[in-house]
């Protein structure tokens, strides 16, 4: 969940009221926002680096709220303020119009040399805007947020915002060779070529997140103006030609990326933001871009969408009984411009730009029983009518664990993921031969393959108690992965049942009572015949020579028993003998 | 003199005396070792109130053995100046012709019970010359009980078969217990906590007609675990910082391919009256396995299956496993943890009735107070958090999310469209949390568990009043 923080005096100023703490955090609660944390710069400073840098830095009280993922609309303090005045009728929501200019239109020509790389860009220019300190950092830190989230970190969508009067368009948005590309970037005193700051952005903790996004290409995207001056190298840095400052008046914003759809909403979210500070409010003028393929497209788009919904389905999906009045005022309080229409029981309803998140109609119920008030909603019981059933394998699960325990078995509850030393090396067995599945993205070690056994888990438990007690008896009772190609994904869990014994004699005899323990429990006699249980000598790597047997149950091999290797038993970083029991315990269902 | 000897010598200088008696002094009457007079109080203490003894300490000044030495033999140099012969050596001229032995002459006192008479100066002196030290005794002060006799006799310790049969159990006396002591644990097997937990929360999904989901399958493909439930390819959860993608197997084998086709319409068109979300949909992505990264996917995967029996039937589900996270681990998080998830399909279900059910079911828990707040989760909507008022912390805390699933997910399996799906989850580690009083997740989950804390772990009943947490001087 993005996180905005807000200065709490600029946002009361705005709001017109003031609130206590506790007011204001009531209010976020009922609009579905969360006062996440009451803070201020110095505070903060002080807390991540101590007292002393924090001396002298700004004491003013910061609000971080918490706004729902989709809601790129309440991502700033224009934004926030907007949404809650309309949610509490002090304000009605504004119109956002889309001006042609006096003059020539700004146009941005699309070169189909950017297809392979970033394919789609959008534009708006933002006329005779008036910045203060508070508004321009407002919207810098709103284009770091959209970044941050719908652009997924530019990857889908990054932003560059020019002073319109440094530059001379029309503009062209190319992809060039790296070396061909030379330019004073932002923050810097000279000109370099774009492979010689992807090399200085190693190093920068800011920028250094985003190189991954064009680094390996043999083309980079870069947008120049008639003069050739570069507005910026998407999505790494913009030029520092057409720096925008505190001082700008006219603001030509761009937006390049791989997601024509978020590209659009993004530019939309910019202008219906900060137009506010136009000097004609909400007002913003239009951009024409010119795709490769000739075709010319006018943004933003600011598109006002119409939808249709009938007021008894938003009644019957909240579970309440308002007039189609009613729900029209609930919806326009939540910035859904709603009448009634036709036969009475029509709402129809008007999606703003800044709303790209609703795209059904479930997204309107939402809005008109967060209006409604959550708390407010009469709570009932649904009828369904139905009988409960235990997942079998469960059940069963449930049945042995407890007669385990009864046993003078303690449960342990050990981790489905491991590293590949665990159910290999240290077992003696060869990676290859275990089935195991891999991840491909693990950050440590210890989540390299789903364990394809319980035995690891269980010696690692025993290796963090050795203070305790002697004999320590455990045992686990849970799924264990293998590749397999008969199913749709190519891998399966199997339930198994592992026990060990850890003292200082071996104790097989009390590994194999315990099997018969089970046996007894699963209702399997002894004997090889009639659906019966037998242990034969057998063999494996993690077993010491002579003392391994296989377990047969019901015609099938269902696991092993017997005295651990030393190896094995070193490996663990153990000292004691030590027996052991493992087995699937699915063919008894 | 064997102990009972001497416990009823004891206990006759006690009846003739005033008062009381000092086990060191009875000891050096008798010339005894005092060692062997406390061994008595000790054994006429276990018989009950005979006596009652009260243990003083007092210090007092002892010879060590070279002061022993010395108090007898005289000092080293008086015996050095005693050797010298009459005649004198040629060390004749050490013109010492007498001399007092002061040391002889203090240590003399001390031993003779006259320590006090030395100045302190000169006791410290000499304890320098590790000829004294100085010692605390301990000692009894011995009174008659309330249940005084000089005439004692042998206490059964423990019932035994003999007595019983021949009767003899009726003449003895017994040792009483001591009830203050500790009983002997029994060996016995223990069951998790944390899965303890899970028992309850299965028990209480049954009681109120949840059916278990089948949820034996970690390895999901990404079609199941995002795809069908409407999230977008390019959602963050879906990267890899904070998902446990497969090497091998690294794609799904088969996937429900007419459904899958609706599924891609419906996220990169639109469709079922959604406007989609507008992107290129690729197979391949929805091809990726994963580790799953929430039981939902299962839940898809079981609202599929009921989708395809015609005619529906109302269902209520639940289920409670393993999730596996690629997140950065602290106090609280781990890579896996089980969650906990209820779903109920039926015609016509509301946020009411939601609400209702989440009533029901917290209560189960011993919760009661309830509070709703909006929220967004990409597959369902209405979404609701559930917060509950803490009265530890005197705030709202979450314990859990919830919501109606979107039509989006819904609608393209073939389920009705008058249906809907409500549902909720939780994770099943934060409430055993709670409950047990653990602040570090790794005490609770994995192999380094503390198993002592398993060994003394409570039942789990979760509707019943918590323990009120430990006070500063019991922690």
């Amino acid at each position: 969940m993005p996180t905005v923080s807000v200065k709490r005096d600029l946002l009361f100023q705005a709001l017109g009221r003031t609130y206590t703490d506790e007011e204001f955090d009531e209010l976020c609660f009922e609009f579905g926002l969360e006062l996440d944390e009451i803070t201020s710069e110095k505070e903060i400073i002080s807390k991540e680096q101590g007292n002393v840098k924090a001396a002298g830095a700004s004491g003013v009280v910061l609000y971080k709220i918490d706004v729902p993922a989709n809601r790129y609309d309440l991502l700033c303090l224009e934004g926030l303020v907007r949404g809650l005045q309309v949610f509490k009728e002090r304000i009605k929501a504004p119109v956002y119009k889309r001006v042609m200019p006096d003059g020539k239109i700004q146009k941005l020509i699309i070169t189909e040399e950017t297809a392979k790389i970033r394919p789609f860009a959008v534009a708006a220019v933002l006329r005779n805007i008036k910045f203060t300190k508070d508004r321009y950092d407002s919207f810098i830190e709103l284009q770091e947020k959209l970044h941050q989230n719908i652009c997924r970190k530019r990857a889908l969508v990054a932003i560059g915002t020019h002073d319109l009067d440094t530059l001379s368009g029309p503009f062209t948005y190319t992809a060039k060779r790296p070396s061909d590309i030379k330019f004073k970037p932002l923050n810097k005193t000279k000109e370099y070529t774009a492979c010689e700051l992807m090399n200085i952005y190693k190093t920068d903790n800011h920028l250094k997140h985003y190189l991954h996004i064009i680094e390996n290409k043999p083309l980079y995207p870069v947008i120049y103006d008639s003069n050739g001056a570069v507005l910026s190298m998407p999505p790494i840095i913009n030029g520092d030609h057409s720096r925008i400052t505190v001082n700008t008046r006219n603001i030509f914003i761009e937006c390049t990326g791989t997601d024509f759809t978020k590209a659009k909403i993004v530019l939309d979210i910019i202008v219906t933001m900060f137009s506010e500070y136009c000097e004609n409010q909400f007002t913003v003028e239009a951009a024409e871009v010119v795709f490769p393929n000739g075709k010319s497209h006018t943004f933003p788009e600011l598109a006002y969408r119409k939808e249709m919904v009938r007021a008894d389905l938003i009644n019957k999906k909240v579970g309440i009984r308002e007039t189609p009045e009613n729900l029209a005022k609930l919806l326009t309080r939540m910035y859904l411009k709603s009448e009634v229409i036709g036969d009475g029981n029509q709402i129809e309803i008007e999606i703003p730009p800044t709303r790209a998140d609703i795209i059904h109609a479930c997204d309107i119920v939402e809005d008109a029983a967060i209006a409604y008030g959550y708390n407010n909603i009469q709570m009932t019981l649904p009828k369904t009518y139905t009988i409960a059933n235990q997942f079998p394998l469960n059940k069963l699960t449930e049945l042995l664990r407890h007669d385990m325990a009864a046993a003078g078995f303690t449960e342990a509850l050990t981790f489905a993921l491991c590293s590949q030393e665990d159910i290999a090396d240290k077992l003696g067995v060869d990676i290859s031969a275990t089935k195991a599945v891999h991840i491909s993205n693990p950050k440590t070690a210890e989540f390299q393959v789903a364990r394809t056994t319980l035995l690891p888990g269980l010696l690692k438990t025993i290796a963090a108690n050795r203070k305790m007690p002697l004999p320590l008896k455990l045992f686990e009772i849970s799924d264990i992965v293998i590749k397999d190609s008969n199913t749709d994904v190519g891998a399966k869990n199997y339930r198994h049942l592992c026990a060990v014994y850890y003292n200082k004699n071996p104790g097989f005899e009390i590994i194999h009572g315990l099997l018969d323990r089970i046996m007894q429990l699963l209702d399997v006699p002894p004997g090889e015949d009639k659906g019966g249980y037998v242990i034969k000598a057998s063999e494996g790597p993690a077993f010491f020579p002579g003392r391994c047997a296989e377990i047969f149950a019901r015609g099938q091999s269902v696991g092993k028993l017997g005295v651990l290797h030393p190896d094995v038993i070193t490996k663990f970083e153990l000292t004691m003998p030590c027996s052991s029991l493992e087995i699937n315990i699915g063919p008894f269902l | 003199m064997a102990d009972g000897q001497v416990a009823e010598l004891l206990l006759r200088r006690l009846e003739a005396s005033d008062g009381g008696l000092d086990s060191a002094e009875l000891a050096a009457e008798l010339g005894m070792e005092h060692q062997a007079v406390v061994g008595a109080v000790k054994s006429l203490q276990a018989l009950g109130e005979v006596i009652e003894a009260e243990l003083r300490s007092t210090k007092h000044w002892e010879l060590t053995a070279e002061g022993e030495e010395i108090a007898r033999e005289g000092s080293h140099e008086a015996r050095v100046f005693r050797s010298i012969p009459p005649e004198g050596l040629a060390q004749s001229e050490l013109m010492v012709d007498s001399m007092e032995d002061e040391v002889q002459r203090r240590l003399q006192l001390v031993r003779g019970g006259q320590a006090e008479k030395l100045g302190e100066k000169e006791r410290s002196e000499l304890r320098k010359r590790k000829l004294l030290a100085e010692v605390t005794l301990k000692t009894y002060w011995v009174s008659k009980g309330s249940a005084f006799s000089t005439s004692i006799s042998k206490q059964e310790t423990e019932l035994s078969p003999e007595m019983i049969s021949s009767g003899s159990w009726r003449d003895r006396p017994f040792k009483p217990y001591n009830f203050l002591a500790h009983g002997v644990l029994p060996d016995s097997g223990h069951l998790h906590p944390l899965l303890k937990v899970r028992s309850q929360f299965r028990q209480i999904f049954l009681e109120m007609g949840f059916t278990e989901m089948p949820t034996d399958n970690f390895i999901e493909s990404s079609f199941w675990n995002f795809d069908a439930l409407f999230q977008p390819q390019q959602h963050p959860a879906r990267d890899q910082h904070d998902t446990f993608f497969l090497r091998d197997p690294a794609e799904a084998l088969q996937l429900p391919m007419d459904y899958v086709q609706r599924v891609k319409r419906t996220h990169s068109q639109g469709g079922y009256g959604s406007q989609g979300y507008k992107y290129n949909w690729k197979l391949d992505e929805a091809r990726k396995n994963l580790l799953r990264t929430h039981t939902t996917s299962a839940s898809a995967r079981a609202l599929y299956r009921l989708a395809q029996k015609k005619p529906f039937t109302p269902v209520k589900y639940f289920s409670i496993d393993r999730v596996f996270r690629n997140e950065t681990l602290d106090a609280t998080h781990l890579a896996e943890f089980h969650q906990i998830e209820g779903v109920v399909a039926d015609h016509g279900l509301t946020l009411g009735h939601l609400m209702g059910v989440l009533r029901e079911f917290f209560t189960k828990l011993g919760i009661t107070q309830l509070r709703f707040k909006p929220a967004y989760n990409p597959y369902t909507e209405p979404s609701m958090e559930v917060f509950s008022y803490h009265q530890g912390l005197k705030k709202w805390v979450e314990v859990g999310n919830s919501g109606v699933f979107r039509p989006e997910m819904l609608l393209p399996m073939g389920l009705p469209e008058n249906v809907s799906v409500i549902a909720w989850g939780l994770s099943l580690e934060r409430p055993t949390m709670i409950k047990y009083g653990i602040n570090n997740i790794r005490e609770l989950v994995g192999h380094k568990v503390n198993l002592q804390m398993v060994y003394d772990s409570p039942l789990c009943r979760l509707d019943a009043e918590p323990r009120p947490p430990p006070t500063q001087e019991a922690a």
